[in-house]
C-alpha cells in the first residue's frame, strides 16, 4: 500500500486530509487563495515539498486543461502519490459542495425575494471587479514585457470582438511564447 | 456589442422564451467536460462561451448572478458553477454529474503531465510556451469581465454606481492586495444595502 502514497503513513495522510478539509472552508474566491497557508503546511512545517516543487505544481495545474482547483490533486500527488491526490482533492472538495447545494437552494427558494435580489443585484460589481483584479494578478508576471503586453491585450480583443473559440488563442500565446515573443 | 446585449435583455423580458437546459445527463457531462478540458490557466472565459453563448443554458444575467454567489461561498467559482447549475436541472445528481464532468477527465490529464513535467521542464521552448498561455489567460480572465460587465447597465444598481463599486473592488484587491475575504465582507454589505435602498419591495 505504500507505494500508492510515497512512503508516508495513514498518519500523513490523514493529517493531510484533514488539513484541506479545513481549507475548504476557509477557500472563498477559489483554492488559489488558500496557497499561503498550504506552503506553511507543506514545505514550512512538515517539509514534505520544497519550496520550487511548491511553485511548480502551481504552475503545471494552469498549464493543463481544466479548473485551476487541480493544482490540489497535484500537490497531493507530489506529496503522498495517488492516495495523497485523492486525500487533498476530497478535503477540498466536500465540505465546500455541501455548503454550496445547501446556499444554492436556499437562495432559489427566495429568488424573488427583496433580499436575495438586492443580495444579486449589489454584488455583481464586486464580480465584475474582482474578475478585471484577476486579470490584472494574472498578467502580473509579463511586468512590463511589450510582447506579453500586447499579447494580453489582443486576446482581450479578439475574445470580446469575435466568436472564435478561446482555444485557438490560447494556442497562439503558446506557439508565440515557445517562438520566444513574450 | 450593444446590439448583443439589446438582445439578451429582449430576451429576458420574455419569459416563454427563456434558454433551453441540458436536455439529458449526459449532455450535462460533456457540456461541463469539454469547457473544462478547453479551460487552459482557467476556465471561466470558457464557461460564460459554452453555457451562455453556445449553448445557450442560461442568460449573460444568470451568469453574473450564479458568478456572484459562487464567489462569497468558499470552494472554486467555476466548481460551484457546475453544482449549481446541475442541480437546478437534475437535482443531487445533476449536481454531481456536472462536477464529474468538469473533473474526471482534466484530473487524469492533469496527473500525467505532472509526471511527465520533471523531463521537459528545462527546455526554454516549454517555459516560453508557458509564459505565452499565461499571458492569454489574463486576457481570456479580462475580456469575460468586460462581457459580463454589459449586464450591470440593466441591473438594480444603476451604471454609475455599480462602476464605482467595480472600481473600488478592483483598486482593493489588484493595487493593494487586501485579502479577499476581507474586501467582500467590507465592501459587500454596502453594496447590498444600496441595492436594497434602491429595490422597491
Amino acid at each position: 500500500m505504500s507505494a500508492w502514497m510515497a512512503g508516508h503513513d495513514w498518519v500523513d495522510i490523514a493529517s493531510l486530509f484533514g488539513h484541506f478539509l479545513v481549507l475548504s472552508l476557509l477557500a472563498v474566491g477559489g483554492a488559489i487563495s488558500t496557497t499561503p497557508d498550504m506552503s506553511r503546511y507543506l514545505v514550512h512545517d512538515h517539509h514534505w515539498l520544497s519550496p520550487e516543487e511548491f511553485t511548480a505544481s502551481i504552475a503545471i495545474a494552469q498549464a493543463a486543461p481544466g479548473p485551476n482547483l487541480l493544482f490540489v490533486a497535484v500537490l497531493g500527488w507530489n506529496v503522498a502519490g495517488p492516495i495523497g491526490a485523492l486525500a487533498t482533492m476530497t478535503g477540498i472538495l466536500i465540505p465546500s459542495t455541501a455548503l454550496s447545494l445547501w446556499a444554492t437552494r436556499w437562495g432559489q427558494s427566495r429568488k424573488e425575494t427583496r433580499g436575495v435580489r438586492s443580495f444579486t443585484a449589489g454584488m455583481a460589481p464586486l464580480t465584475i471587479g474582482l474578475l478585471l483584479a484577476t486579470g490584472w494578478i494574472l498578467a502580473g508576471p509579463t511586468g512590463g514585457h511589450i510582447g506579453a503586453m500586447l499579447l494580453v491585450a489582443a486576446t482581450v480583443l479578439v475574445i470580446v470582438k469575435t466568436k472564435l473559440s478561446p482555444i485557438w488563442v490560447v494556442a497562439a500565446g503558446a506557439v508565440a511564447g515557445a517562438l520566444g515573443l513574450t | 456589442m450593444s446590439q448583443e446585449a439589446g438582445s439578451e435583455s429582449a430576451r429576458f423580458e420574455e419569459p416563454n422564451t427563456s434558454p433551453p437546459g441540458p436536455r439529458s445527463l449526459s449532455d450535462l457531462f460533456w457540456t461541463f467536460n469539454r469547457l473544462s478540458l478547453q479551460g487552459f490557466g482557467g476556465v471561466l472565459a470558457i464557461a460564460q462561451r459554452e453555457l451562455v453563448e453556445r449553448k445557450q443554458w442560461i442568460s449573460r444575467e444568470q451568469f453574473l448572478e450564479l458568478l456572484s454567489v459562487s464567489q462569497v461561498l468558499p470552494g472554486p467559482n467555476v466548481v460551484n458553477l457546475s453544482l449549481m447549475i446541475g442541480d437546478r436541472h437534475f437535482g443531487l445528481r445533476g449536481a454531481f454529474v456536472a462536477l464529474g464532468g468538469m473533473l474526471a477527465i482534466p484530473l487524469v490529464i492533469v496527473l500525467a503531465v505532472t509526471v511527465l513535467y520533471a523531463q521537459y521542464a528545462s527546455l526554454s521552448m516549454v517555459s516560453g510556451a508557458l509564459r505565452g498561455m499565461g499571458a492569454v489567460a489574463a486576457g481570456l480572465v479580462i475580456a469575460t469581465a468586460l462581457k459580463l460587465a454589459t449586464t450591470l447597465r440593466s441591473g438594480a444598481m444603476g451604471l454609475p454606481l455599480s462602476a464605482v463599486f467595480c472600481l473600488l473592488t478592483f483598486i482593493a484587491i489588484a493595487l493593494l492586495r487586501w485579502p479577499l475575504v476581507w474586501v467582500l465582507l467590507g465592501l459587500g454589505p454596502v453594496a447590498v444595502a444600496v441595492a436594497w435602498r434602491r429595490i422597491k419591495p
